[in-house]
């Protein structure tokens, strides 16, 4: 197999090649090395690359092998992790000047898991600062680029993760998602991206945005990939006091669904229609038929108090995320500068002038705006009643899920943008989020898979959302799906891609080596 | 509801310990002002009566036992810290001059 092929493998693919001695761990991650050398000065998916420490876990793991030990299932299968986790051995930024260069000294649960299960850990991925905007244009590194077509936005906060599964830089990958950050990803480039039940994988050594929102969650190219990572990562964790205390949903198990007999699948009539993209809605009809297809009853449900979402969003969001954010007073740990011309400083003016320089636009708009939301007179006014909302559309999905045993709607209202587009108008681009965010307020999980292209040959995903602790559900109705549109295909939706032109150059170079 | 003034947001800045240049207070005053009329609509969706909700999961305080685990070092703690002294954080002066 040359190394392009090697990385087009589907992760299952990868850990039964490896299980089967077809190919070497050391193999798959320098193949997974050598492409991310070729393509990532481009796309800028990876903010860091760990060259050494994949490597060396690649070789433990071959060694383990050769030596006839059991392995985890995806032992020898490389990931990349978003750089909002914390990884010992590797810089974490959360994509900010505040963080740069910081060296963790404790890893995240997620990733001491990724290490325990013998996964080489390829490098850490771009994203909008401190995971605040859906387009990774607010990196402090430089905005990632979709492999669809590179003047366009990859999605974000995760956009990192999405482009680098997306162009074949990593079979799977690590997002956190607070209003979409992994889902959107994933729908504006043809991969699937899941945000488990609020609780469902643990948060110890996650940088936190906003603490009652915040998800980790895997990102693949299909929903049995995503399933095991989503295996991988989930469970109880002492350490997050914030953890279900609750066996991981059996979701490898639901992602061989293929008949949808006896399901009953809601179309939330709140998420479509007026907005929306003509292409977008096309495929999810489309998608939508298809269900039918496999034996599900689709009916219309009304979630009346979404359309509030998106406004009771912007405020619980950056009320918590002012109150998280806190901690960088350029005093324990983070950048520390003083006041131009002032001689002998206070630790006030440190922090006011650190954090000036520290923070991106976008992380100050919020903070301002959580602090103001959040000070003594508006407090009822704004996140008091942002509570009681939040309260109506728990209740939405509860009434909702009396009827169906899972919700459907386009999972953005438009393909990617171009870079740019949005980047001077704040609330627009707030509000390409509106699908995806009832989920987070709610701690329900959801899903996004991709349904084909639309009028400009760009991705577009359809979302699930399942009650909470079913998150089984997704990966069953996903699954079935997918397959059943990749027959119609012909083939996986990333094959049929435009974006394989990135790889192109790869092919000829190694052709030529 | 009333708007957001660039005095409000050069305050509230203040209270974020966030330093504004001039520039800046004028771009993000208007854009605050928007973002915040635009959130105040919520305030004519929910009842009085409606219960406020903080958190997906009802929440119980999570408590261990009280034993002596093992945890960072001092070097570990202070190896991000931009000052360190004698196995302490340096931090700038904390009181006024005189």
């Amino acid at each position: 197999m040359t190394k392009t092929e090697l990385c087009l493998l589907s992760a299952a693919q990868m850990a039964n090649g490896l299980v089967a001695g077809d190919f070497t761990s050391v193999e798959l991650t320098q193949a997974h090395l050598d492409r991310i050398a070729d393509l990532n000065p481009a796309l800028n998916a990876y903010l860091y690359v760990d060259d050494a420490g994949a490597l060396a876990t690649a070789r433990e793991v071959d060694e383990a092998r050769a030596a006839g030990q059991d392995l985890p299932r995806l032992a020898g299968v490389p990931v990349a992790v978003k750089d909002i986790a914390c990884t010992v051995g590797m810089p974490t930024t959360a994509g900010s000047k505040m963080l740069e260069g910081w060296m963790p000294p404790y890893d995240a649960t997620i990733v001491a898991k990724l290490k325990s299960a013998k996964m080489p850990i390829l490098g850490k991925t771009n994203m909008d600062e401190f995971a605040m905007g859906s387009s990774t244009e607010h990196s402090a590194f430089g905005p990632t680029r979709n492999p669809w077509d590179l003047d366009r936005i990859p999605g974000g906060s995760g956009g990192g993760s999405s482009a680098a599964v997306g162009a074949y830089l990593a079979p799977l990958a690590i997002g956190s998602d607070t209003g979409g950050s992994i889902r959107q990803p994933a729908a504006v480039t043809g991969t699937v991206g899941t945000k488990p039940t609020y609780g469902g994988v643990s948060r110890y050594g996650v940088i936190a945005l906003a603490s009652s929102l915040d998800q980790i969650g895997p990102c693949a190219r299909s929903v049995t990939d995503t399933a095991l990572l989503h295996e991988v990562l989930g469970g109880h964790d002492e350490m997050d006091s914030t953890s279900l205390d609750a066996p991981v949903p059996a979701v490898v198990e639901a992602s061989s669904t293929r008949d949808l007999t006896g399901m009953k699948i809601g179309v939330v009539k709140e998420i479509s229609g007026e907005g929306f993209q003509p292409g977008v809605l096309a495929r999810f009809e489309e998608a939508r038929a298809k269900l039918v297809e496999l034996g599900a009853e689709i009916v219309e449900v009304s979630c009346p108090h979404f359309t509030s979402a998106m406004a009771a969003y912007y405020l619980v969001l950056p009320s918590e995320a002012s109150s998280n954010l806190a901690r960088y007073d350029a005093m324990r740990y983070g950048l520390r500068v003083g006041p131009d011309g002032v001689e002998s400083p206070s630790a006030e003016q440190v922090m006011a002038a650190s954090r000036a320089a520290g923070f991106g636009d976008e992380v100050k708009r919020r903070i301002i705006l959580g602090t103001y939301a959040l000070s003594s007179g508006y407090y009822d006014a704004y996140y008091g009643q942002a509570q009681k909302v939040r309260t109506l559309i728990a209740c939405d999905f509860e009434a909702a899920f009396e009827q169906v045993d899972v919700l459907i709607s386009p999972t953005t209202p438009t393909t990617a943008f171009k870079l740019g587009e949005k980047l001077d108008d704040p609330l627009a681009m707030y509000l390409g989020d509106l699908a995806t965010i009832p989920a987070n307020l709610a701690g329900v999980p959801g899903m996004s898979i991709p349904v084909g292209v639309a009028e400009d040959n760009l991705p577009v995903g359809l979302q699930f959302l399942a009650p909470a602790t079913q998150d089984q559900r997704l990966y069953a109705v996903g699954a079935a799906l997918e397959a059943a549109l990749t027959e119609q295909w012909g083939g996986p939706m990333l094959d049929q891609a435009a974006h394989l032109c990135l790889a192109q150059p790869f092919d000829k170079q190694e052709a030529g080596a | 509801m009333s708007g957001l003034s660039r005095d409000d947001v050069a305050h509230v800045a203040t209270l974020a310990r966030i330093h504004l240049n001039d520039d800046e207070l004028d771009t993000m005053a208007g854009q605050l002002d928007q973002i915040v009329e635009w959130v105040g609509q919520i305030s004519e969706v929910a009842a009085a009566d409606v219960p406020p909700m903080s958190h997906p999961l009802p929440l119980t305080n999570v408590t261990r036992p009280d034993e002596v685990r093992e945890c960072l070092s001092a070097e570990e703690a202070l190896s991000g810290a931009p000052a360190s002294e004698e196995d302490r954080f340096a931090v700038p002066r904390i009181l006024d001059e005189d």
